[in-house]
């Protein structure tokens, strides 16, 4: 066991480094120039070198990457030679210079927002998709699992942006139920924090909660016709008891597959975020990749994988815990 | 066996006439069609027949397993002095795991993956008595014992993959007899094991029914394991039961052409020749067009013997020829003991 997390962990790092490698020189190809970026309105060739000379693009390409690599773990300074030298202390993700401030203190701001809007989401959409997919399982063929069916049909269909300007339109435009959003932390005013986020909440748990009431639903009968459902059954087991022996059975793949949807959720979500105005981690890709800010991007892509990498883990682990047959 | 009679001296099972229809896109698949069979106290009847012949569904819905919502089931099963089919579910469920257990084809399958084995025997005892944790932990652990399990307290906490198959059946025979049930029904439980571990599942069947009396219903396609185990042997064939005879008559006078094709069919060590065997030419008949008449006809080799079309239109009922045997044939009764003495002969084997 603890073998077996220590080689996962070294082969997330090595996937996270082949990632920054591959991300990093995919950047330096592109056409934006950062030093033409932060150059300003009025550029010379002469302010352009010396842009280029701060921002440390004008060593090679590999050993750029090496002082990236080498300030995660020790930090760095950006131009040294200025009069004004940027300490980046490690963990140092890069420094954005079109916003003027540290990769790791724009995203450790823009986190939390996230982190709240996916796990808000996350309970709502496990619930509701788990409970509803059981039921209709229970149901299978009667009316109450066609409702079921054609209630997730059409939450999967519905696009976020479009099932959120609709809830913006009619609950806080047309009908005033809400004040419009405004992040606040739910340590300051939580009720604020409550009214802002449980339309986003909702938005993103639907389309989620359609998708897990179909799985959990199609786990359940499969689940509902094996072998020692009948032994349960055969048992005398009251079927409380035998559709607890279902779900357990039928569990190790919802698990799964929520363990990387809340991953991929904690890298942003952007069309969610950009449309209640949420300061996370999706609106600042948008805004960094509207600017071609190229470190903040680089910076993101890293934290996402590491939670991606870090799920699978979990998820994995998570397994052995469930299914007593894995071994790790 | 006898047919059902008045209740006063009813025998301990008696099934009549009992029917299970599934509704499917296709038709009506008639699974089980007018079954009437009794079982006395402490015997064992083996039920014989080939897949899709109904002997599975029609224990199902003695245990009352099938899925009212699908299957439709009309007859009579009466467990001793109760009628099983006219209850609600809530009711045969009580009586599932305590007064009739149930093992399966599939050891591997049929234990749940994820509880320990102990647990899953926990549970069986818990649905119908309270006796508290470590009266119930005892029990299993003797239990586990009993059905031949080494170091049944520390394979208590064991997941079933952790068992042979052998062993898993063991616990699943354990499971079905915890709460001393009075009828078992074992719907072949041999049929996924080793040839090596059949015969000792069998023997633990045999003792333990010995031990506690319990009456036994055998479901199996292979007629070679019935010999020694059962009391009475009845044979299933497109949902319809089409002779029962006490064991040792079944071998050695058998009168339905069916059972003939399929003790011609078993293999023998014992043959002249081990080499050749006679299957019976055909296909098992679809359950949802079922034959008119006799369901073996468009298979029977003896049909025209009985002339006309008496065979494919009229259906024959399952007639008492001699105390205890009853057939389901309409070759007259001198003609197919002709018939079965010849075979019976010839299987026996020419002289060495």
């Amino acid at each position: 066991m603890a073998a077996y997390i220590v080689r996962r962990v070294g082969i997330g790092i090595g996937l996270l480094v082949l990632l920054s490698v591959t991300v990093f020189f995919l950047f330096s190809i592109l056409p934006s120039d950062p030093a033409r970026l932060t150059c300003g309105k009025i550029c010379t060739p002469a302010l352009l070198e010396a842009n280029r000379a701060r921002l440390g693009l004008d060593k090679p390409i590999v050993e750029q990457y090496v002082t990236f690599a080498a300030g995660i773990f020790a930090g760095r300074v950006f131009a040294p030679d200025s009069p004004e030298p940027i300490v980046c202390n490690a963990p140092c993700l890069g420094y954005s210079f079109s916003r003027h401030e540290q990769v790791t203190s724009l995203i450790s701001r823009s986190l939390p927002v996230t982190i709240w809007l996916a796990i808000g989401a996350f309970i709502i959409w496990m619930v509701v998709g788990i409970l509803a997919g059981i039921y209709a399982a229970l149901r299978r063929g009667r009316w109450q699992d066609r409702v079921v069916l054609g209630v997730s049909m059409v939450g999967y269909s519905l696009p976020a942006f479009f099932f959120g300007l609709v809830v913006i339109f009619f609950v806080i435009i047309k009908l005033h139920l809400l004040p419009f959003p405004s992040y606040v932390s739910p340590f300051e005013d939580p009720v604020r924090f409550l009214q802002t986020m449980i339309l986003p909440w909702m938005v993103l748990a639907i389309l989620n909660a359609a998708f897990y009431m179909r799985l959990t639903r199609n786990q359940m009968l499969e689940a509902l016709g094996e072998d020692f459902i009948r032994t349960a059954r055969a048992k005398g087991l009251p079927d409380r008891v035998v559709i607890r022996h279902a779900l357990r059975a039928g569990l190790t793949p919802i698990v799964t597959v929520a363990g990387l949807d809340l991953a991929v959720l904690l890298g942003g979500a952007i069309i969610t975020e950009s449309i209640f105005s949420l300061p996370g981690m999706g609106s600042l890709t948008v805004a960094s990749v509207n600017d071609s800010d190229l470190p903040v991007i680089t910076g993101i892509t890293l934290v996402a994988a590491t939670f991606i990498i870090l799920a699978n883990l979990f998820v994995d682990l998570l397994y052995a815990v469930i299914d007593p047959r894995v071994r790790l | 066996m006898a047919l059902p009679r008045a209740s006063a001296d009813r025998p301990f099972l008696s099934v009549s006439d009992l029917s299970v229809r599934f509704p499917t896109e296709d038709g009506l698949v008639y699974a089980v069609d007018g079954v009437t069979l009794s079982v006395d106290r402490g015997k064992t009847l083996a039920i014989v027949g080939e897949s899709g012949s109904g002997k599975s569904v029609t224990a199902q819905a003695i245990m009352g397993l099938l899925d009212r919502r699908y299957a439709q089931v009309s007859g009579e099963v009466w467990l001793d002095d109760e009628e099983l089919i006219s209850q609600t579910e809530e009711q045969v469920r009580h009586l599932r795991g305590s007064r009739m257990g149930m093992i399966f084809q599939d050891p591997m399958s049929s234990l749940h993956p994820f509880y320990r084995v102990g647990d899953q025997l926990v549970e069986a005892i818990n649905a119908h008595r309270s006796i508290g944790k470590t009266a119930a932990r005892r029990e299993v652990v003797e239990m586990l014992g009993r059905v031949g399990i080494q170091a049944p307290e520390r394979r208590f906490d064991d997941y079933p993959h952790q068992l042979s198959g052998g062993m898993r059946q063991r616990v699943m025979i354990g499971m079905a007899l915890i709460n001393s049930p009075a009828l078992l029904i074992a719907d072949e439980p041999t049929t996924a094991l080793d040839v090596t571990i059949q015969a000792q599942i069998l023997d633990l069947i045999s003792s333990l029914q010995a031990e506690t009396g319990t009456t036994v219903i055998l479901i199996t396609h292979d007629l070679g394991i019935v010999a020694d185990v059962a009391d009475e042997v009845g044979v299933m064939y497109g949902g319809r039961l089409v002779e029962v005879a006490p064991t040792g008559r079944l071998y050695e006078r058998p009168e339905m052409p069916y059972t003939l094709g399929l003790l011609s069919s078993v293999p023998r060590m014992d043959r002249e020749r081990p080499d050749r065997l006679d299957p019976i030419p055909g296909n098992p008949p679809s359950p949802i067009n079922l034959p008119a008449g006799c369901v073996f006809q468009p298979r029977c080799t003896y049909s025209q013997i009985v002339g006309g079309d008496t065979c494919a239109t009229v259906r024959p009922e399952l007639t008492e020829t001699e105390p205890g045997h009853f057939v389901r044939c309409h070759l007259p009764v001198t003609e197919r003991r002709r018939i079965a003495a010849d075979i019976v002969r010839e299987l026996a084997g020419s002289p060495r």
